[in-house]
C-alpha cells in the first residue's frame, strides 16, 4: 500500500517535471489506438533506428550544452561526414563516381571520418578556448565553413551506388522486418549511451564537465584545466557526427549536401525535452535519450496523423519553444 | 504633516532558513543624515532593497509624510522621491553622461509632429543644471568611461536626486574614495542638507558616520537596536551595540604557535600597473597571518595573483626555499597552495552540482581506481568525514549545494581545499555574509589548521577579525603592502595608519 503511494508520488514528481515527455507519450498512445499499424513491429524498428543516429548527434551536442555552450555546426558536420563516406564507399563499377581512388573498406572511411570530425571539433574547442570566441558565434562560424567544404568536396552532387555490404550491414537487423526485430543501429546506441553514461558519471572528465557548466571560474579555481576539458567535449562531439553521418548515409542508400540541414537544432531542442539546463551543468545520458525519443515519436505521430509534412515544422518548433520555457521556469521558480 | 518623510514600522523579511528583518524600523526626517550601522548581514541592504521596492516585505508598514504606501518596484519609489547610490555602480561607460543619467526616462519630443524621438538638446541641457548640482563641471556628452570613479558617483549621485528626490540613499559611498573625493561628496551631502532631502547613510567608517550624520540607527540580526542623537554617540557604544556582546567572546582561544619561515613573496608585481605591486611579504609554518586593507588595496587581488587566477609580470614565490611557478590555479594547487576565494557564488561553489561534487571536485585525482575510474565510496567517505567534522548541516551528499545556508556552504569550500591537504591555505574573507554561529565554527576550523602547522593568510575586511585571529597582520594600501602589526599590538588605529598611506 505504501510502495503504491510512494509510486504515485513518484509517478506525479516525474508527470510535473516533464510535462512535454508525458504529453506525447499520451498522444502517441492516443494516435496508435485510433491508427491501424502504428502498434507494428516496423513502425517500432523505424523508431528505433531513426532515434539512434539522432541520439548519438544529441549525445555530441549535450557536452557543449551542458557547460553553458553550444554546437550549431552539428548538422553540416553530419552532412560532410556523410559526404565524404558516399564518395569514398561508391562502388568501384559505379558509373558516376565522384573519386580516382581504389575502392575502400567501409571502415578505413569511418576511420577517415572521424578524423575529420574529430579535426573539425577541435578547431571549435580551439576557436572557443584559446581565441574566447562564444561558442554561438564560433559554431555558427564553423557551421558555415563547414557547408563550404561539403560543397566543394562533392561539387554539389548527389552521391550514390555505395557498396552493398555498407548498406546492407547499416540496414541490418535481427530478426525479420515483419517480426520482432531488432535494428544493428539500436546496438550502436546503447553501446554509445553506456559510453557517455560512463564517461559523464565514472569519469574525472565528466565531473570536470558539469564543474565548468556549473561555474567555470569556480572550476578553474578548483584546479581544473577548463581548455582541456572544453576541447576534449568539442572534438569528442565532431567524432559523434562523423559516426552518425557515416551511419546515415548508409542508411539513407545516398548522401548530398543538404543532408544534417537542421540536426544541430533538433538535437539541441532533444536535449533540452530530456532536461539538460540551458543554464548549465545539468543533464543526464538518459535524459538526452528520452528527448531525442519524444522528439522522433512525435514526428511519427505527425504523419500517421496524415499531418501535412510542411506543417511538421511548425509543430516540432511550437514543441521546442515550450519545452525551454517550461525548462526555463523549473529554475525561476526556485528564486 | 509628520515630522518624518519616512517611516518604515515593523518590516519583516524572511529568505529560506534566514529571518533577514525581524521587526525593524526606521524613521527618517527631512534634511538630516541618518546613518544606518550593523554588521555584515544586520539588514541594512535587505531593509533598504524593501524601501526601494527591489524586496516585498512580509509585514510591515512604509509611511510617507505620515501617509500610509506601499512600494512595489524601484520605478514607484522614484516617483515617490526615493532614490539610491548602490555600493556597486552600474553605468554604462560606453554611453555619454546625459545618457547614463536619463537612462529609462528620456525626455521625449515629436519630430515632424508625430513620430517619438528622444529630445538630446534638453536631455543635454537638463544634465548640465544637474551636473553643478553636484558640483561637477563636465561636459554632459563625455562618455562616462572618461571619468574616475569618484566622478562616476558623483554622476549617479546626480542621477539619483534628478528627480523629485525626497529620500537618497547612500551604501557605503566612500568605500572606494580618497580623502579628497570624500570632502567634495560630504559638500554635496550638506547641499542636499539645505534642500530638505532625507539621506540614509549606510557606511562602516565610524569617524564618517560620526562627523556627517545627525541620527544613527543600529541593527543587529535583522532586529531594530535603537537610534540616537549622533552627538551623544562614541565609537565605543556604537560597536558594542553593533556587536552585542563582549568582543573578546567573538574568537576561540587560539594554541597555534608559529614556526619557522615556510612561504615567501618577494617584490610582487601586477601584469596591472594600478595593482599590486612589488609585495613582499612571508608566512610562517602554522601562523595566521592577516591581511587588512580598504576596498581598493588590492588585497583580494594580490592573493588571486599569488593563486595564478591573476597574472603577474614580476617576483617570486618560495616555499620552504624552493622557487613555485605558478601560472593557472592548477599550478598553485599542485605545489600545495588552496584559497579559498572571496565570491562564493562567483567563483566558489558550483550551484547546480551537489555537495559531493562540490566537496571533491579539487582533489578527484586521488579518487580514481585503475588510472580513470572514479571511486564513488571513497567520494562518500570524504563527504561524510567533512560533514562530521565540520558540522556541515546537510540532509545528504546529493543535496545540491545552493540549497544550503551561506555558512555550510563556505565550510564545504573548505572541505574541497582541506581535501587536498594544502599546507598554505589562502582565505579571503572567510565569513562574509554568514551567520554568527556558523562564523564561530569557521574561526574555530582556522584555529585547528594553524595548530596543524598549515600556514595561513587570512584577507579581512572586519577589524574585530583580523585583531582577534592574527599572529600577525600585513596592511596594504592601494596596490602595496604598507606594514605589518603583530597580532597582540594590532588595533583599530594603528592598522587605519597604514591602510591610509597614500603615496
Amino acid at each position: 500500500m505504501n510502495n503504491n503511494e510512494n509510486f504515485g508520488k513518484k509517478v506525479l514528481k516525474y508527470v510535473k517535471a516533464n510535462p512535454i515527455v508525458v504529453m506525447l507519450v499520451i498522444v502517441a498512445i492516443i494516435v496508435g489506438i485510433t491508427k491501424d499499424n502504428f502498434f507494428s513491429w516496423k513502425n517500432f524498428g523505424n523508431l528505433m533506428s531513426n532515434t539512434a543516429v539522432r541520439f548519438l548527434i544529441a549525445l555530441g551536442v549535450s557536452g557543449c550544452l551542458i557547460t553553458k555552450g553550444t554546437d550549431l555546426s552539428a548538422g553540416r558536420q553530419v552532412g560532410l561526414a556523410a559526404c565524404i563516406a558516399g564518395i569514398l564507399i561508391q562502388r568501384g563499377d559505379y558509373s558516376g563516381r565522384l573519386t580516382s581512388l581504389p575502392e575502400l573498406n567501409m571502415f578505413i572511411v569511418l576511420l577517415i571520418v572521424i578524423v575529420v570530425g574529430a579535426v573539425l571539433g577541435l578547431l571549435n574547442g580551439t576557436i572557443i578556448t584559446l581565441l574566447k570566441v562564444p561558442p554561438f558565434i564560433t559554431t555558427l562560424g564553423t557551421q558555415t565553413i563547414v557547408y563550404g567544404l561539403c560543397l566543394v568536396a562533392t561539387d554539389a552532387q548527389p552521391i550514390g551506388g555505395f557498396q552493398k555490404a555498407y548498406t546492407d550491414l547499416i540496414n541490418g537487423r535481427i530478426g525479420n522486418t515483419n517480426g520482432f526485430h531488432l535494428p544493428y543501429l539500436l546496438f550502436v546506441a546503447v553501446i554509445a549511451g553506456f559510453i557517455f553514461w560512463f564517461l559523464y558519471n565514472k569519469m574525472r572528465h565528466g565531473k570536470y564537465m558539469y564543474a565548468i557548466g556549473g561555474n567555470e571560474i569556480a572550476a578553474e579555481v578548483s584546479g581544473v584545466n577548463t581548455t582541456k576539458t572544453l576541447m576534449l567535449i568539442y572534438t569528442r562531439a565532431g567524432i559523434m557526427y562523423a559516426i552518425a553521418g557515416w551511419l546515415l548515409a548508409g542508411k539513407s542508400g545516398g548522401a548530398s549536401t543538404s543532408m544534417g540541414l537542421g540536426y544541430e537544432l533538433e538535437a539541441i531542442a532533444a536535449c533540452t525535452i530530456g532536461g539538460v539546463s540551458t543554464t548549465g551543468g545539468i543533464g543526464t545520458v538518459g535524459g538526452v535519450l528520452v528527448g531525442v525519443l519524444v522528439f522522433e515519436l512525435l514526428k511519427i505521430v505527425l504523419q500517421f496523423l496524415g499531418v501535412n509534412p510542411y506543417y511538421n515544422y511548425i509543430v516540432q518548433g511550437v514543441v521546442i519553444v515550450v519545452a525551454v520555457a517550461l525548462d526555463v521556469r523549473k529554475y525561476l521558480a526556485k528564486k | 504633516m509628520s515630522e518624518f518623510v519616512l517611516e518604515m514600522r515593523d518590516v519583516s523579511k524572511s529568505f529560506p532558513g534566514v529571518k533577514a528583518l525581524d521587526h525593524a524600523q526606521l524613521k527618517l526626517r527631512p534634511g538630516t543624515v541618518h546613518a544606518l550601522m550593523g554588521e555584515n548581514g544586520a539588514g541594512k541592504s535587505t531593509l533598504m532593497k524593501c524601501m526601494f521596492g527591489i524586496y516585498s516585505m512580509d509585514e510591515g508598514e512604509i509611511y510617507i509624510d505620515g501617509e500610509k504606501t506601499s512600494i512595489n518596484d524601484p520605478l514607484e519609489a522614484w516617483d515617490k522621491g526615493i532614490s539610491m547610490v548602490h555600493q556597486e555602480l552600474q553605468p554604462i561607460p560606453a554611453r555619454t553622461i546625459g545618457e547614463n543619467i536619463f537612462l529609462g526616462r528620456y525626455p521625449m519630443k515629436k519630430a515632424l509632429g508625430f513620430i517619438p524621438v528622444v529630445d538630446h538638446e534638453k536631455m543635454y541641457e537638463e544634465t548640465g543644471k544637474l551636473l553643478k548640482r553636484v558640483r561637477m563641471d563636465f561636459d554632459p556628452k563625455a562618455k562616462l568611461g572618461t571619468l574616475t570613479v569618484s566622478q562616476m558617483q558623483s554622476v549617479e549621485i546626480a542621477k539619483a536626486v534628478a528627480g523629485n528626490c525626497r529620500v537618497l540613499i547612500l551604501d557605503e559611498p566612500t568605500s572606494s574614495l580618497t580623502q579628497n573625493e570624500v570632502e567634495a561628496l560630504f559638500r554635496i551631502i550638506e547641499d542636499l542638507k539645505k534642500e530638505n532631502v532625507a539621506i540614509v547613510y549606510i557606511s562602516h567608517k565610524m569617524d564618517e558616520i560620526l562627523r556627517i550624520s545627525d541620527e544613527v540607527t543600529i541593527m543587529r540580526d535583522g532586529q531594530y537596536i535603537g537610534t540616537w542623537d549622533s552627538k551623544d554617540l562614541t565609537t565605543d557604544f556604537i560597536i558594542t551595540k553593533m556587536v552585542g556582546r563582549e568582543l573578546s567572546n567573538l574568537y576561540p582561544k587560539r594554541d597555534n604557535v608559529p614556526g619557522d619561515v615556510v612561504f615567501e613573496v618577494e617584490d610582487f608585481t601586477s601584469i596591472n600597473p594600478r595593482s599590486f605591486r612589488h609585495a613582499s611579504f612571508n608566512v610562517r609554518k602554522g601562523e595566521i597571518l592577516g591581511v587588512a586593507g580598504l576596498v581598493g588595496a588590492q588585497r583580494t587581488e594580490l592573493m588571486e595573483g599569488l593563486f595564478g587566477i591573476r597574472s603577474h609580470v614580476s617576483g617570486t614565490i618560495r616555499y620552504r626555499g624552493k622557487e613555485l611557478k605558478i601560472n593557472r590555479p592548477k599550478d598553485a594547487i599542485d605545489q600545495g597552495i588552496a584559497m579559498l576565494t572571496e565570491d562564493r557564488r562567483g567563483s566558489g561553489i558550483m550551484g547546480v552540482l551537489s555537495v559531493a561534487d562540490n566537496i571533491s571536485i579539487a582533489s578527484l585525482n586521488k579518487y580514481v581506481d585503475h588510472g580513470f575510474i572514479l571511486n564513488t565510496k571513497k567520494i562518500a567517505e570524504l563527504v561524510e568525514e567533512n560533514r562530521r567534522k565540520m558540522n556541515i548541516k546537510t540532509p545528504s551528499g546529493k543535496t545540491l549545494i545552493q540549497s544550503l545556508s551561506g555558512g555550510n556552504q563556505q565550510k564545504v569550500l573548505i572541505g574541497r581545499w582541506l581535501a587536498n591537504d594544502p599546507e598554505v591555505l589562502i582565505l579571503d574573507e572567510p565569513t562574509r555574509g554568514i551567520d554568527v554561529g556558523a562564523k564561530y565554527e569557521i574561526y574555530c576550523i582556522i584555529a585547528d589548521l594553524a595548530k596543524q602547522g598549515k600556514s595561513i593568510i587570512m584577507i579581512s575586511s572586519e577589524m574585530g577579525e583580523l585583531i582577534g585571529m592574527s599572529d600577525r597582520i600585513m596592511v596594504m594600501c592601494d596596490g602595496r603592502v604598507t606594514g605589518f602589526i603583530d597580532g597582540k599590538d594590532a588595533n583599530q588605529e594603528n592598522i587605519m595608519a597604514f591602510a591610509t598611506q597614500f603615496e
